[in-house]
């Protein structure tokens, strides 16, 4: 169970119209300007103040799943599959801020082909919810140039690879037109879409570009992985100045978690502690959670005590919380989706041996997949992604 | 040597016709002259605009002296260059000034204009100042980007100049996207979206033409041409020139660019149209005197005859000084004036801007994320990730 509060969002001026139907958060804070408050994991406001003096008096603190919710609290919420809570996320941001729009390929009529839009045209009409030809390159050139004006748009791509068609949007114009033009321009766009090894989808449709994306400047990078964290994240990444990537993965949008009925935001630059433990840490984000968490089970009736940290936030790094498990276990073991060459995990093992070498007892594992294109068949594709019984050899060889 | 086919801008000719008699020449400043553009307009499915522009002297004045800082600009920015004040790429205007100026008369503030790396004079067009200008090309603080972007990076937001952008054609899906803005505020306001004869063939083009054109965008689509990709000419890398029928089901206006006259009515022209109907191109018919860049000496793929007929024949400022002594508005030597004026204000920026200090080595940070919702705070210890100079 997740041993930190993530986050808590105050009253949003716009509150009536949404799924908020608590009223112990919203009510008790009249005249409140749409503002929130970003929890830390050790308890910090976002201004640097201590959680408990400040004006969080009001806001009531077991609204979301917390170690000291009592027992009564884990029968509300209500349950979601993962593109249900991206939608809800999406959702209450278009309520909340009339500049918020979407835009992508057969997002509007046809409800998105991940179900994560369905809806929302009929809700809020065909130019908030924008349905464009198949033009990845001008399509998010034009979410660009719109961003640069004041609007929020949130681009999704059908696949991430096609976003590949945009790179170059993606990486001058989004990322660095803040810098470029003395910070004149911000540009507030979410992009994201499924990416990551599906079923037999072919080399083409299975690309990780988190990878390739994550040199550029100005962009931020995240990863969600539960129903709870992609709605978290959405919002987040709705609500930040900066351009971010949300990167869903194509497997993992059916399933189903309990999520608050409270509106939450989770910071974007926080990794998540999936479980904790004290023989070797693992590092993972997206779909290999679900594959670390299944050796986990492995591993602990073998007698390992794996700490499982879902690191989200893939640029830039949560070094804190892989700082401060690091220094706990003093062995580190990263399980990604990227490829060797190049990948995420290729960053993560260079920025933890610059900042904590000497804590590392051994030399971090990267367990990464295969530097090939995604085949086709099912026993091939299987071997080129990391599979639980990997992961437990790679521990047992740490932990020797 | 390859041929240079003859191409028809050496042939347009300078045409002023005035329809007043003498003696109202004298009267009030704010008497209307109505002036005809050099050549009518072509179009391309739609009824183009009257030949007959109607304009004040105090604006042919204006007119004149706009053209005379920007022609001044770029040819300080050129020494300044060959002194290695200025380094990298360097992309001059002169000889298109009547694009900028045109352009500028017909609209307002609240249009934005969203062009390439040629982006000097237009910046000038929309307020900018000469101080900042220069400190920009120069790298210094005061320059219009803090110093951090430079020659091909100029931006304005508060008059929305949108830059200033070094790839390509990239710049017209994004003026396709503020003008989604605009129509998504319900603004009656317009993009015009600059772009040049080598950009016009890529791809990302059509692709936002045909956005705009689906949902009615007020987006202006305006070809600079001036007849060189860098040193391929126009004939060499298009098989198809008339940029203003490439729209297909998009209207399109072809205007003489060295003509501050036919370029303003053809921007009012376009602006009204857009506002209702949706995405129009306009090919501007203009000339570089310069090469592409700094780097270009700009004689190896064209004769230096064609470039001094162009400026002999066609050159804007000419033209609007002829225009000026002829409904005797001013004389030579007010017109001098004006000029050595210019030049001084100049030479008073470059000074100014030479004193200005480079950023601060802290500015290395500055501006890549915003602080708010995101970029709180990240790093090992969870401030900020600085690295320390060296």
């Amino acid at each position: 169970m997740a041993a930190s509060i993530q986050s808590l969002a105050a009253a949003s001026s716009l509150s009536a119209a949404n799924s908020i139907d608590s009223k112990r958060v919203h009510a008790s804070i009249p005249g409140r300007k749409a503002s929130f408050l970003v929890v830390r994991s050790d308890l910090r406001g976002s201004n640097g103040s201590n959680l408990k003096g400040h004006r969080v008096g009001n806001l009531v603190t077991n609204a979301v799943a917390s170690p000291e919710a009592p027992a009564s609290a884990s029968k509300s919420g209500h349950e979601v599959l993962l593109f249900e809570a991206l939608r809800e996320g999406l959702d209450e941001e278009m309520q909340r801020d009339p500049r918020v729009c979407v835009m992508g390929e057969d997002v509007g009529h046809y409800g998105g082909s991940y179900k994560v839009t369905k809806g929302l045209a009929n809700k809020y009409g065909d130019l908030r919810v924008l349905d464009t030809p198949i033009a990845e390159n001008s399509f998010t050139g034009m979410g660009i140039g719109a961003a640069m004006t004041g609007l929020r748009p949130v681009i999704e791509g059908m696949n991430m690879g096609f976003l590949l068609l945009a790179f170059n949007q993606i990486s001058n114009n989004c990322g660095m037109l803040h810098y470029t033009s003395g910070g004149q321009f911000t540009i507030p766009v979410v992009i994201r879409g499924p990416g990551g090894v599906g079923r037999q989808l072919g080399a083409e449709h299975s690309q990780r570009l988190e990878s390739y994306f994550q040199s550029i400047p100005g962009i931020q990078m995240v990863a969600c992985s539960t129903p709870y964290n992609a709605k978290g994240l959405m919002k987040a990444a709705i609500r930040s100045e900066n351009p971010v990537i949300l990167f869903e993965h194509v497997l993992l949008y059916n399933l189903k978690e309990r999520i608050p009925d409270e509106e939450y935001v989770l910071s974007l630059e926080e990794a998540e502690m999936v479980r904790p433990g004290e023989h070797v840490t693992i590092l993972t984000y997206s779909r290999m959670r679900y594959h670390v968490m299944q050796a986990a089970k492995t591993l602990v009736n073998k007698g390992y005590d794996p700490e499982v940290i879902d690191i989200r936030s893939l640029k830039p790094f949560d070094l804190y919380t892989i700082g401060k498990s690091v220094k706990k276990t003093h062995r580190v073991l990263i399980v990604e989706e990227c490829m060797r060459t190049g990948g995420i995990g290729a960053s993560l093992t260079a920025a933890i041996n610059e900042n904590f070498h000497d804590y590392l007892d051994a030399p971090i594992v990267c367990l990464s997949s295969q530097d090939v294109p995604t085949p086709y068949a099912g026993t091939l594709e299987e071997w080129t992604v990391v599979q639980p019984a990997q992961i437990v050899t790679a521990v047992e060889q740490l932990c020797r | 040597m390859a041929a240079l086919r003859q191409t028809h801008y050496l042939s347009a000719r300078l045409r002023p016709l005035t329809t007043i008699p003498l003696h109202r020449l004298f009267s009030s400043d704010t008497k209307t002259l109505t002036i005809e553009t050099s050549v009518p307009y072509k179009s391309h499915i739609v009824d183009p605009p009257s030949r007959t522009v109607e304009t004040t002297p105090s604006e042919l004045m204006t007119f004149f002296r706009e053209m005379a800082i920007m022609r001044r600009m770029e040819i300080a920015a050129d020494s300044l260059y060959k002194a290695k004040l200025i380094r990298g790429f360097c992309h001059l205007y002169d000889g298109q000034e009547a694009v900028a100026v045109g352009m500028e008369a017909a609209i307002t503030k609240k249009d934005n204009i969203i062009t390439a790396y040629r982006d000097h004079c237009i910046f000038l067009a929309r307020g900018g100042t000469l101080l900042e200008s220069f400190a920009e090309l120069m790298g210094r603080k005061d320059g219009c980007s803090r110093g951090k972007g430079g020659s091909m990076h100029f931006y304005k937001k508060d008059s929305g100049f949108y830059g200033g952008h070094g790839i390509v054609g990239a710049q017209v899906p994004l003026g396709v996207g503020l003008a989604f803005a605009q129509k998504y505020n319900k603004e009656d306001t317009v993009t015009f979206a600059l772009y040049g004869d080598g950009a016009a063939n890529q791809g990302q083009l059509f692709e936002a033409l045909n956005m705009a054109a689906l949902w009615d965008l007020p987006a202006i689509l305006v070809c600079e041409n001036n007849h060189y990709g860098m040193g391929t000419a126009e004939w060499r890398a298009a098989k198809s020139p008339a940029y203003y029928k490439r729209g297909d089901y998009v209207p399109g206006l072809k205007v003489d660019g060295m003509d501050v006259f036919a370029v303003k009515q053809a921007c009012r022209f376009a602006k009204e149209y857009a506002v209702k109907n949706g995405p129009i191109i306009l090919e501007m018919d203009t000339y570089r005197y310069h090469g592409h860049s700094m780097s270009d000496p700009g004689s190896t793929y064209r004769t230096r005859d064609e470039i001094s007929g162009v400026r002999q024949e066609r050159d804007p400022i000419e033209r609007v000084r002829k225009l000026l002594l002829s409904h005797d508005i001013a004389d030579e030597k007010e017109l001098k004036d004006i000029e050595k004026e210019v030049r001084k204000e100049v030479d008073e920026a470059i000074a100014k801007a030479k004193e200005s200090p480079m950023p601060d080595p802290s500015e290395l940070f500055t501006n890549i994320y915003v602080k708010g919702c995101g970029a709180e705070s990240f790093g090992a210890d969870r401030k900020e990730l600085r690295t320390v100079l060296p």
